[in-house]
């Protein structure tokens, strides 16, 4: 990691600290009137509170933590179509670790695992495809999950399996895309925010164009950024710099990453595959049109939904929230964690019930974790 | 040789002859226990001094792969153990080994474990002196469980809990942290991932008495395992009553183990570890016992770490490289991989 380091560097990060002062002071930003930037990402969420940033940075500048978290944003109905598939008997169920703490309506993946149904913790897909190949009379399936940062491995693994044929391979495919969630937040009357940071490793995928939109349709700046501590004090600089003349445009900070144009194999990978779906549904956020994918027909014997009749296959299914979450409103920057009535109360970390307290690296759970709430309070 | 064949059958759990074969030629004829008693019968010195207390402790080890880079099972069973008797100031004396085995499993890797244990036995300068074995049906368990109780005696002169940590107090670790638990997850082979960090798999029995010769008024110590030093600390502040502030500059890492972390979504402070432990010790003392840790092989990467303070009781926090400030909390459950 000795090329991180100089990312982490104090020296650099007090003079960015110092400069973002300056600017905020310049655009008359206050505690009382905060100029709001949402990082969507939830690795950016998770660096800020890791690093205290939020405390160093000048009282005028406030994070909104967006929605950029897909174990937090999975709406309860998609998480009991994974239980129920990873319960029939024929069926190895195989997910990255983090998704297996998310509530559903009656328990969690993890939950489901101690009753007894075959859930394998995997690495990549590829350790899937290599279960499958290994347990040719079992049903391997692969929970497909996260934004365009996931989106490519998965399709290269449904590539692979129709390359060798195998029968016993399927994803249930649950990946989303960033910028429509974006567009449903910019479009909410009660939206208040004046810029964003986009999330550096989708970018690295899709390039920064597909966030033309953000500047030029709704006048906001927005930052591509690294997740190092200097690379987000950086970008909210450059935010600023926008605001303080009167710009909106699509700035590159990740530039040591992030082709402006993404990466080729990986988009032909993802169109291969996947297209569209009409619309998909988000926990906290409600439907939002084209925001996820689904498998191309020409794959479809790799669709977990076609081959076992579940999920959007059969019709979405209607699974209310948990009463009394305010995850939307968090997520729009209408209020903070601490303002939610549950926080802290019904919803912690062992006990959550709303998307952004279930994954580490959602808002609550960074608020709860790294003590945003119980500091602030002192 | 009267074992058959190269692997552990049910017929070597049934009670007969076999049985006898393997506890034998397998456990007895390395451990060297005193006697073949149901009991191990036990007498040290040590107990002829009044105010002696023992001390008796006991864990069950299971890990996956066996055998890693650094260690086994059976390390881990001995090291483990002396490691909870001697963070409480005990001289570690004696252990029990208790096996349960699945069937199936070679003889020639459970020579490799049971050989593994007499070396560290020897060198932590303790001895195994009773055990028990069973065979399990193949899937009743995986390869080897091990369980080893050990006993060890507490001079009169020392009484170390966490609850007698003070305000001020400075807290030391014997060396880089996470090596064990990076070791597992690269051994485990299904991250795509190489390395060359071996387990920090340790016994810290001499180690604890060269520190506490140095610092006689250390107050307490917590081995690192499971959870890691974020663990260890929380525990130590919720008993003492009192918070406990880490730099993050001053933490013994190595770049592997955080390169590793960064890649999977892990926090190298929740890792664990087999061959580590916090001290506590008054502020006067904790250069004295600096000293001595680093004179050690095993504490050769000492380092002091941060202190407890009078505010934020029960609360660990950490000032982090840019002078920022964070808490760094208990973990729910284990720390699972993230997506990206």
């Amino acid at each position: 990691m000795k090329f991180a380091s100089e990312f982490r560097d104090p020296k650099l990060a007090r003079a960015l600290l110092q400069a973002i002062a300056e600017k905020a002071d310049a655009i008359g930003a206050t505690r009382e009137k905060p100029v709001h930037i949402m990082e969507i990402c939830g690795g950016h969420t998770h660096s800020i509170f890791r690093y205290g940033l939020d405390k160093l940075i000048h009282e005028g500048v406030e994070f909104i933590h967006g929605p950029g978290c897909p174990v937090c944003v999975l709406p309860r109905a998609r998480v009991d179509e994974c239980i129920e598939l990873a319960e029939r008997p024929e069926v190895i169920f195989t997910t990255f670790g983090d998704a297996m703490r998310v509530p559903g309506s009656t328990k969690s993946l993890i939950q489901a695992k101690a009753d007894g149904a075959d859930i394998r913790m995997v690495y990549s897909p590829l350790d899937a495809l290599e279960l499958a190949r290994r347990n040719p009379d079992r049903e391997v399936v692969f929970f497909g999950l996260g934004f365009e940062t996931t989106t490519p491995s998965t399709a290269l693994a449904i590539q692979q399996a129709a390359r060798e044929g195998l029968a016993n391979f399927s994803v249930f495919c649950n990946h989303i895309t960033v910028p429509e969630p974006i567009k449903a937040l910019l479009d909410d009357p009660y939206m208040m925010l004046e810029g964003f940071i986009g999330p550096g490793h989708v970018s690295m995928v899709i390039g920064f164009h597909p966030y033309d939109f953000i500047a030029q349709d709704y006048g906001k700046p927005i930052v591509v950024a690294g997740f190092e501590p200097t690379d987000l004090l950086q970008s909210v600089l450059m935010v600023l710099t926008q605001i303080e003349a009167g710009q909106a445009r699509v700035e590159n900070q990740y530039g040591r990453v992030v082709p402006e144009h993404g990466n080729s194999v990986s988009i032909a990978a993802i169109n291969d595959v996947y297209e569209k779906r009409p619309s998909f549904e988000w926990r906290g956020l409600g439907e939002i049109d084209a925001s996820g994918m689904r498998i191309r027909d020409a794959y479809r014997a790799y669709d977990a939904e076609e081959k076992f009749g579940i999920g959007y296959a059969v019709g979405r299914r209607e699974v209310p929230e948990v009463e009394g979450c305010a995850c939307g409103q968090v997520m729009t920057g209408r209020i903070k964690p601490t303002q939610c009535p549950q926080f802290g109360k019904g919803c912690t970390p062992e006990t959550a019930l709303g998307a952004l307290m279930v994954s580490s690296e959602g808002a609550c759970a960074a608020y709860w974790q790294y003590g945003g709430a119980r500091t602030a309070a002192e | 040789m009267a074992l058959r064949g190269e692997r552990v059958t049910l017929a070597h759990g049934g009670g007969g002859r076999a049985m006898r074969d393997l506890i034998e030629e397998i456990f007895t004829s390395v451990f060297a226990p005193p006697g073949m008693e149901d009991q191990a019968r036990l007498m040290s010195d040590a107990l002829h001094d009044p105010g002696a207390r023992l001390a008796f402790t006991t864990d069950g080890f299971v890990v996956t792969p066996m055998e890693f880079p650094g260690g086994n099972i059976g390390k881990l069973a001995i090291c483990g153990t002396v490691n909870d008797l001697a963070v409480g100031g005990a001289t570690p004396l004696w252990l029990s080994a208790a096996f349960i085995i699945e069937e199936g499993t070679e003889f020639a890797v459970l020579r490799r474990i049971v050989a593994t244990m007499a070396r560290e036995a020897e060198a932590a300068g303790v001895r195994i002196v009773t055990g028990d074995t069973k065979v399990v049906e193949r899937g009743a368990c995986d390869g080897v469980f091990i369980t080893t109780s050990g006993i060890g005696v507490i001079p009169a002169s020392r009484d170390m809990a966490a609850s007698h940590v003070r305000a001020g107090d400075v807290a030391i670790v014997n060396g880089v942290l996470g090596d064990h638990g990076a070791t597992i997850l690269a051994a485990r082979g299904d991250l795509a991932l190489s390395s060359a960090i071996e387990s920090d798999c340790a016994a810290l029995g001499h180690l604890m008495e060269a520190a506490l010769s140095a610092a006689p008024e250390a107050r307490a110590a917590r081995d690192l395992t499971r959870g890691g030093l974020a663990s260890a600390l929380n525990e130590i502040a919720e008993e003492a009553g009192c918070g406990i502030v880490i730099d993050e500059d001053a933490l013994p890492l190595r770049a592997e183990v955080v390169g590793m972390c960064e890649i999977l979504g892990l926090d190298p402070l929740y890792l664990a570890n087999e061959g580590r432990l916090v001290l506590f010790v008054p502020a006067d003392q904790a250069e004295a016992a600096l000293a001595a840790m680093q004179a050690l092989p095993e504490g050769e990467g000492a380092a002091i770490i941060g202190r407890a303070v009078a505010d934020h009781a029960g609360q660990v926090r950490m000032r982090t490289a840019f002078g920022g400030t964070r808490i760094v909390d208990m973990l729910v459950g284990e720390q699972l991989p993230r997506i990206c």
